[in-house]
């Protein structure tokens, strides 16, 4: 943590409380993630892993704590344009987060025009190339498309903005293995050239390890412990439930 | 060697539609004993197809073929619509993969159970209730009273697989096909499930037909795997033998998985070959 703190922090969550009714789905989560570094989250369903990412978005409100994005601090409510083109969100189903009812380059289209951007032909075409689909696919409805080519346009969405940091939910759990490759190398390619900052959240620890510098554990709407990946290959951690998480992701024992 | 509990010889599933037809699952064979055999592929592979044409599940515009379909001597392609309702649920049992949409969501989780008991045997409601409850006790349901009364949406998806299987069970079938029985469920869960599943299966001594994408899942859980790519078998093999898989896509499925402890940047993604699908 402390070496992580001198660098730039590009998001920053202090104490963050969400509560939906009763229910405390956020119970006091900080958390720092530095410019240019990938950040992975864990943990169970309703463990809070979606609920933080979508506060840090804008898109739940939260009731208490503090939020900084890339030097400039957001309240729970409206936020401005700015913090939209700053950061960027990949959703879990590609099926349920692109508008049937559009096509490929109205979807690209729509944010480009929001925020004003010129150029928007060519920012079209590049974003598509970009994502290894071709001009062919820019007037497909996204029924036309398969899970894989859906979450590339989904990629190519958040993208088209030049955000600076990328929130990722489940981006690859419902895919095949075999595409859930191809979308994580796609992922990591744009990160490089484009020097992004990741937020991960997955329930698959081989993609967090794979993806991601170091990784949060959540449970319970807490953050039960952070650590660098590596501490997981050597299983340097604390946490009984790190390891219920390893064990897990290993496979079926018989006995 | 005894006769297989199940013969598939040259399925085909066929759809029609608009455009010509599609052949879903195109020409696979397999026999199963009492043993558990895996079937793994992606999406679009045929995996559920030829689970659901076993089970008699098959949508009924599309048209199955095979040269043989047999289950204990009772040949599936040709029995009649009855004999299909004794076969299903009391000697072929399936699970599915999402609780949340195969259970049915306004009726009781006991009176389901106990609907499949008394669909098929000839008992008394009460004792019917005893032993739902008993078979809810099996699949480690710590309070079976309680959740007998309970409706489909107050229990976890664990909890609700749990329920999946009980009723699938209870009539003691000596086949079960599961379709990604625990895809939905969460990491920890999903061993939960498996170990239950597998302790029934090897008491009972059934026949498993495991239905999955996730090739090390199935290959920790099952004797043999059958991999398919568009609608063929194109490798089957001891699951212990797995790192010695033969076919580039049975290979590929394998390398393409991030673990943790491994460092691959990028990934090696599966290349498709088209007489791979020939």
């Amino acid at each position: 943590m402390t070496g992580i703190m001198t660098e730039k922090t590009a998001l920053s969550v202090r104490d963050m409380i969400v509560t939906f009714d009763e229910y405390v789905a956020l119970d006091h989560v900080s958390v720092d993630v530095a410019t240019g570094e990938s950040f992975g989250i864990v943990g169970e369903s309703g463990s809070g892993k979606s609920t933080l990412l979508r506060a840090v978005a804008g898109l739940n409100r939260f009731d208490s704590g503090a939020l900084a994005v890339d030097g400039r601090s957001y309240s729970s409510g409206r936020r401005d344009k700015e913090f939209y083109r700053t950061v960027q969100m990949v959703f879990q189903d590609p099926y349920g987060s692109l508008h049937p009812r559009q096509t490929v380059d109205r979807l690209l289209l729509e944010p480009l025009v929001i925020h004003g951007f010129d150029d928007i032909d060519v920012r079209i075409a590049r974003a598509l190339d970009e994502v290894g689909l071709g001009a062919g696919f820019r007037f497909r409805y996204s029924h036309q498309l398969s899970g894989g080519q859906r979450q590339r346009i989904a990629i190519a969405r958040a993208l088209i903005l030049e955000p600076k940091i990328l929130l990722l939910d489940e981006p690859t759990s419902a895919l095949d293995a075999s595409i859930q490759a191809e979308i994580l190398n796609l992922l990591e390619q744009a990160r490089k050239d484009r020097n992004l900052t990741f937020v991960m959240v997955s329930h698959d620890l081989g993609v967090i390890s794979h993806m991601c510098e170091r990784v949060a554990v959540m449970k319970s709407g807490k953050i039960v412990e952070t650590v660098p990946v590596e501490a997981l290959e050597k299983r340097e951690f604390s946490a009984d439930y790190t390891r219920q998480l390893l064990v897990a992701s290993e496979g079926f024992r018989r006995g | 060697m005894t006769a297989p509990l199940l013969t598939v010889d040259d399925l085909r599933v066929t759809f029609p539609t608009r455009t010509g037809e599609i052949q879903a699952v195109r020409g696979v064979s397999f026999t199963l004993g009492k043993e558990r055999l895996g079937i793994v592929g992606e999406s679009g592979s045929g995996k559920s197809q030829t689970g659901r044409a076993i089970m008699g599940l098959t949508p009924g515009h599309a048209r199955i073929t095979a040269s043989k379909l047999e289950f204990d001597g009772i040949d599936l392609l040709k029995v009649t619509p009855k004999q299909r309702r004794d076969l299903r649920g009391k000697r072929i049992g399936m699970i599915l993969q999402d609780p949340k949409y195969s259970l049915n969501p306004v009726m009781t989780i006991g009176k389901q159970i106990i609907e499949t008991l008394l669909a098929h045997e000839k008992i008394s409601r009460s004792e019917a209730r005893d032993r739902a409850l008993k078979m809810l006790e099996q699949v480690q349901i710590r309070d079976p009273e309680r959740v007998f009364g309970l409706y489909p949406n107050e229990v976890s998806g664990g909890m609700g697989q749990r329920v999946m299987i009980a009723m699938m069970l209870i009539c003691g079938p000596e086949l079960l096909i599961a379709d990604e029985p625990t895809s939905a469920l969460d990491v920890t869960v999903q061993l939960d499930v498996l170990s239950i599943l597998d302790k029934l299966v090897a008491e009972r001594g059934m026949g498993l037909v495991f239905i999955s994408h996730d090739l090390r899942l199935v290959s920790s859980f099952c004797d043999r795997v059958i991999v398919m790519y568009a609608g063929r078998i194109v490798e089957e093999l001891p699951s212990a033998d797995l790192a010695q898989a033969k076919h580039p896509y049975t290979q590929g499925l394998l390398n393409c998985l991030p673990t943790i402890g491994t460092d691959r940047h990028p990934l090696p993604v599966l290349e498709r070959k088209v007489e791979w699908s020939a």
